[in-house]
């Protein structure tokens, strides 16, 4: 399966790019939870893209193996930056008005979560990974 | 997309039937508080089966709602989220909901119908003591 890149440049976008990880996960076989999982951690950090950085893209591919099937989530912007990312992922911290659920959450829903962030440039990867049944 | 609110007897009824963005999220709370104001009613259902994704945002934006509408005086429930998304809730931080919920929208109705009559039982027994 190709890689979809979405642009995020609206609102509108984060609701397209949730949409389009739900999609994805369902038709690689995951079951509902994991589908609701991913699109949720594709909407905090598309969110976090329009309110921190105002424009960035959302990228989906497939990277599976024989092993196991699994969604890569590339979050990428060039805004300001995090600037504590330890701060940024600790439950109830914001700088905006948030809850401060979004980063230390969306980390709890999925099988791998990465940050990197200088100004300029942040990106965010996530896993959902499923073990294949052999 | 506006989003339809309406009144039944002594309560009101709405439905999110959409994915909302963020922008439609804070219109649909301004509008159910002015409705609940102007009706005067004294309890509101929310019904969120359509609803697939329910993050952070969206979660304050309900937990919100619920808070202004009970500060007006007026009973709330939820009901109808999908066992999909109360999972995905409870594993980002279970901080994350606070409000009344009922599985579907009878029991949501029965509940604040309890709630409405259980707040005025209180409210006579304060009076009489």
């Amino acid at each position: 399966m190709e890689a979809k890149k979405i642009e995020i440049l609206t609102e509108q976008d984060i609701i397209a790019a949730r949409s389009a990880g739900r999609d994805m996960a369902r038709d690689l076989g995951f079951g509902s939870a994991d589908q609701t999982r991913l699109a949720t951690a594709i909407s905090e950090l598309t969110r976090n893209i329009i309110r921190y950085a105002g424009k960035g893209t959302c990228t989906l591919s497939d990277i599976s193996n024989e092993q196991a099937i699994t969604i890569l989530v590339v979050a990428e912007d060039s805004g300001p930056g995090i600037e504590d990312i330890e701060q940024a992922m600790e439950f109830g911290f914001s700088t905006s008005k948030g809850l401060g659920a979004g980063l230390p959450g969306t980390k709890r829903l999925v099988s791998k979560f990465e940050i990197g962030s200088e100004p300029g440039h942040t990106v965010v990867t996530l896993e959902l990974t499923k073990r294949k049944i052999i | 997309m506006k989003i339809p609110i309406l009144k039944l007897k002594d309560i009101l009824i709405t439905s999110i039937q959409i994915d909302l963005t963020d922008d439609e999220a804070i219109v649909f709370q301004t509008a159910v508080l002015a409705k609940v104001s102007e009706t005067n009613v004294e309890g509101l259902v929310i019904d969120i089966t359509a609803l697939d994704v329910v993050d952070s945002f969206m979660a304050r934006v309900l937990n919100d709602t619920a808070t202004m509408v009970r500060l007006l005086g007026a009973e709330v429930v939820l009901c109808g989220m999908q066992p999909s998304v109360a999972l995905t809730l409870i594993e980002m931080g279970r901080e994350l909901i606070g409000v009344e919920t009922a599985l579907n929208l009878d029991q949501a109705v029965e509940k604040i119908n309890e709630l409405i009559k259980s707040r005025a039982t209180t409210a006579l027994k304060e009076k009489g003591s």
